[in-house]
């Protein structure tokens, strides 16, 4: 499982990269692997607003169903067009082509949300429940 | 790492090597996938894959009344069967609710082999240990057996070359002693994919030796190892009821459209006889059925069934198709709702059946059980 060292971390599995004032937003490596093969993917709207910490979409796998929780604040720019068609990508490319969606931020290179982990706290979560 | 409490096959040292996410299931460790459960599943219908269901509990019954004993204990009459045949059955409670679903193998004229599912071994034994008080004895051999199934179209072609049996012989639901790569084995035609296949119990010992040389067998076959996850995706396609989700003890097997495991006729009391006997002199209270779905979300467990907004049903098992590329469910429902929705598909008219999928009304058609069966 990787976690690259750039990237921001939910407890809930999602990473964000922040560059300026956009946000991507994405699930890790170990969610990938946990919820097993992405059939669908349900991300916010373009326009709509997020909330840090809150339901803002699902990810469907074989298996079960998870929620999307938004890593930031602030609306969405862009969904990853490919992904309605390949949701697959998420599996196979999760910090990459398997990009969920956008988030314009408030403020360009504002605080991040309280929160967030680094990879070093993130890689700390999952092993202790993996 | 995992919990220390569950309990390992004679495989799950091959599953490691394998890379497999493990999962608890039953009180086991069990492999859920070794990569992408959608790519077992379609080589499962498409070439082969090799399953480990060593947790699936073996319950030996011998004796000279093992027969008379079992009709008596179980719903069916294996004391019909031939030496050497298998047949589905379940084991009831007094008032007809289902304990398990089983498939019940004659090795001999007294000696018989009950399979039954994992999360069920203790509730089965404990039923048929008070139920045969006959000349005969029920005795837990789980631990001694681990079962392998060799699953889909190439499965034959991968067996024959590493077994001394004749295939061709082996009929569906039959079982044989036989060897693979030279150690015993006790070979059935059974499966729960809906493909063709084999089962194959072995000694512990041999477990292991006898995965590696199917999977050598099977190198130009297609064959790869498969998990529980897509074990579930196949039998739900192939229309195959699960326990904990189709059946239940608050579900008799009319209920569940398995009526015709309850053999009424047969002569002697049984265990549930009566509850059953009026059950199936009544108008069914439900009725279980096919759903597809007409979006990407997918209808799950426990998921209510909307006819024109209102609940009328359940989902018991729902998930992505692989092979139909869509949402498919199994579901109680309300029987009028079956009527209703079938007459409202027959005549074209707009669908009033959806699914509740997390507070939006999802649309799905009824559609016939089982949604895949094997090209003849």
């Amino acid at each position: 499982m990787t976690v690259p060292d750039e990237l921001h971390y939910t407890r809930e599995h999602e990473w964000v990269a922040i560059d300026r004032a956009t946000a991507s937003v994405g699930i890790t490596d170990h969610a990938q692997g946990a919820l097993g093969d992405v059939v669908y993917v349900s991300a916010p709207a373009a326009g709509s607003k997020v909330t840090a910490g809150e339901p803002c979409g699902e990810v469907e796998s074989t298996k079960s169903v998870s929620d999307i929780y938004s890593p930031v604040d602030g609306e969405v720019a862009e969904v990853n067009p490919e992904i309605e068609d390949n949701p697959g990508l998420v599996n196979t490319d999760p910090y990459g082509a398997g990009w969920l969606f956008k988030v314009t931020l408030p403020q360009p290179d504002g605080a991040l949300p309280a929160g967030l982990l680094s990879a070093a706290e993130y890689e700390e979560l999952i092993s202790d429940k993996a | 790492m995992t919990d220390p409490q569950l309990r390992r096959t004679p495989l799950t040292a091959v599953h490691e090597r394998l890379g497999a996410s493990l999962t608890g299931f039953a009180g086991w460790l069990m492999p859920l996938r070794y990569g992408s459960e959608t790519a077992e599943h379609n080589a499962v219908r498409t070439a082969a894959g090799l399953f480990d269901l060593s947790h699936m509990g073996e319950l030996a019954v011998t004796g000279p009344d093992a027969g008379a004993a079992l009709d008596y204990a179980l719903v069916g009459q294996p004391s019909a069967l031939a030496p050497g045949r298998a047949r589905y059955t379940m084991i009831c409670a007094p008032d007809g609710g289902i304990l398990d679903d089983l498939i019940v193998y004659r090795l001999s004229g007294e000696e018989f082999l009950v399979v039954a599912n994992a999360s069920n071994t203790a509730v089965v034994f404990d039923a048929l240990e008070e139920r045969i008080s006959l000349n005969a004895k029920v005795a837990d051999q789980t631990g001694d057996y681990a079962l392998i199934a060799l699953q889909g179209p190439n499965a034959a072609g991968i067996l024959a070359p590493v077994t001394d049996a004749d295939l061709a012989a082996v009929k569906y639901y039959a079982s044989y002693p036989a060897t693979v790569a030279g150690r015993p084995i006790l070979l059935a035609r059974t499966g729960y994919t809906g493909e063709d296949g084999f089962e194959l119990f072995t000694r512990p010992q041999d477990a292991e030796p006898i995965w590696d040389a199917l999977t050598a067998a099977g190198a130009g076959h297609g064959l790869v190892p498969a998990g529980l996850s897509a074990r579930d995706t196949l039998r739900l396609e192939a229309g195959m009821p699960l326990y904990g989700n189709e059946l239940g003890p608050d579900l008799t097997p009319f209920d569940a459209g398995l009526g015709r495991v309850v053999k009424l006729d047969k002569p002697g009391d049984f265990v549930g006889r009566e509850a059953l006997a009026r059950r199936a002199e009544a108008a069914p209270r439900r009725e279980l059925v096919g759903l597809a779905g007409r979006s990407r979300r997918v209808p799950r467990h426990g998921y209510e069934v909307l006819w024109d907004g209102t609940a009328s049903g359940q989902v018991t098992s729902g998930a992505p198709s692989p092979t139909l590329g869509k949402p498919i469910a199994m579901a109680y429902v309300e029987p009028r709702v079956a009527r209703a929705a079938r007459q409202e598909q027959a005549d074209g008219e707009q669908n009033r059946l959806a699914v509740d999928v997390r507070g939006s009304a999802e649309a799905a058609d009824l559609v016939p059980l089982p949604f895949y069966r094997r090209p003849a």
